[in-house]
């Protein structure tokens, strides 16, 4: 992992995932170490974003590195039509890791096959967005004690949401059972099933929200998004589908817990958050830590 | 087996590309970079043929292909015969194959690729041989035959 881009969930292996969860979770119990002292990492974000920037933000600061960057390209030369490949060129020379969000798919891995010094994907489009797929594995393990042979259920947009597809990916390597409940318009795309199948991995569809919640040990709600769909109007159709109310929480697994990458528009409703299985805010905040592994492996400190 | 149809004088030393969908022909010549070349070519299009309906048949004198360059036909001519031709005498004949992966001949069909926005050569990965599915390496959509556009 030195040295090396980290672009999409698919570049990690097994092994690299489990290597970063062991160290995520020695920087949860030390955060704040003086180990990116020197080091400055440029954090280009052409797209909105709270807790990716930030998270990222945070944990280069409590390791000691700087920060550069912009959180949105209106105030860079972007706006001047400058292109990515001179803009990451032009960033590279002042930093020693480049961390970008960015609409357009491919992006990222455009930037990496260019750049000097190492990328990371804080989101491309709608491709990928690996660092979310790492703090939610380290999420469920931490919560669950475990990733293996879980029963995983997946909320919302399952055709659009990117995070629900790299999830699927990564844990598919830990024998799971997968639940999936969505409308029909919303369903898991037949290629990844096509790998489910091809892996021996049982899973099931459902688009009723209550059916398959009793048997989770993870409950992953995602967001509708709106800026996904080309036709607003289908969007109206669906945004309200699938929200998760307290009262569906009664016949639920004791060690179950609900995540979701946030941010959440309604499809969790707030009588939801005082309830101890409630952990999307906490899985934020792991966020930190996991970030803090894969900068410092990729940056050879760790 | 000669073509009753087409008279064109055979050539001593080349290769004969056999089997080319009609459509396809011109778009050959563009991927193969016949235009540039300075022998002797001869073409001819909109010949019968069982297999493909209509076929279009190119001679190029002088010049020999290997798999690399020959294989960037595949995705258009998939059934595309090669005979190779020394002194008057097919000596060798081949088929083309798809390559696993393609560069800078087809467009992504995804209109939000990296590739359809800056300077940036097209690279896929080919998933299913038969059905002429693409991998893009950089957005990792897939197109499909029935989206393949060459550039």
């Amino acid at each position: 992992m030195k040295n090396k881009s980290l672009v999409s969930i698919n570049d990690y292996s097994k092994e690299d995932y489990l290597e970063i969860l062991n160290l995520a979770e020695e920087f949860e119990k030390n955060p704040v170490q003086d180990i990116l002292r020197g080091y400055v990492i440029a954090t280009l974000f052409f797209e909105p974003s709270t807790r990716t920037r930030l998270s990222f933000e945070s944990a280069v600061n409590k390791l000691g590195g700087r920060i550069i960057g912009f959180t949105d390209a209106g105030t860079s030369s972007v706006q001047k039509g400058e292109s990515l490949k001179d803009t990451i060129l032009t960033v590279a020379n002042y930093s020693d890791l480049i961390v970008m969000r960015h609409p357009i798919e491919g992006s990222a891995r455009f930037a990496s096959e260019i750049s000097p010094v190492p990328i990371v994907n804080a989101g491309d489009g709608a491709n990928q967005h690996p660092t979310q797929c790492l703090l939610d594995l380290y999420s469920i393990r931490k919560t669950q004690g475990k990733l293996e042979n879980l029963n995983i259920a997946m909320v919302g947009d399952l055709k659009y949401g990117r995070t629900v597809h790299s999830l699927l990916m990564a844990m598919s390597e830990f024998n799971p059972t997968f639940n999936f409940i969505s409308p029909e318009e919303l369903k898991m795309p037949d290629s990844y099933k096509h790998i489910l199948k091809e892996k021996g991995i049982k899973y099931y569809e459902h688009t009723n929200l209550g059916d398959a919640l009793p048997y989770a040990d993870i409950i992953y709600m995602t967001r509708v998004q709106k800026e996904r769909f080309s036709d607003p109007i289908e969007y109206e159709k669906v945004k309200n589908a699938y929200i998760l109310r307290n009262s569906m929480l009664e016949n639920t697994k004791e060690n179950m817990r609900v995540l979701h990458p946030l941010p959440r528009v309604n499809e969790i409703n707030i009588d939801v958050d005082t309830n101890p299985k409630a952990y999307y805010f906490e899985q934020a905040l792991n966020g930190v830590y996991t970030r803090q592994a894969i900068i410092t492996k990729i940056l050879g400190i760790k | 087996m000669k073509d009753k149809t087409l008279s064109v004088s055979a050539i001593k030393e080349g290769t004969v590309i056999d089997h080319i969908p009609a459509e396809q022909l011109f778009v050959v010549i563009s991927i193969l970079k016949l235009h540039t070349l300075e022998t002797q070519i001869t073409f001819g299009t909109n010949l019968q043929s069982r297999k493909l309906g209509k076929k279009a048949i190119i001679k190029i004198e002088g010049k020999f292909f290997d798999p690399v360059e020959i294989n960037r036909i595949a995705l258009v001519a998939p059934q595309a015969k090669l005979n190779i031709i020394h002194d008057y005498t097919v000596t060798e004949k081949r088929v083309v194959e798809v390559p696993d992966t393609i560069v800078g001949i087809a467009r992504c069909m995804n209109p939000k690729c990296i590739t359809n926005h800056e300077q940036v050569t097209t690279r896929f990965h080919v998933i299913d041989k038969k059905k002429v599915e693409l991998k893009c390496h950089y957005c990792e959509k897939i197109t499909d035959r029935k989206h393949l556009e060459i550039i």
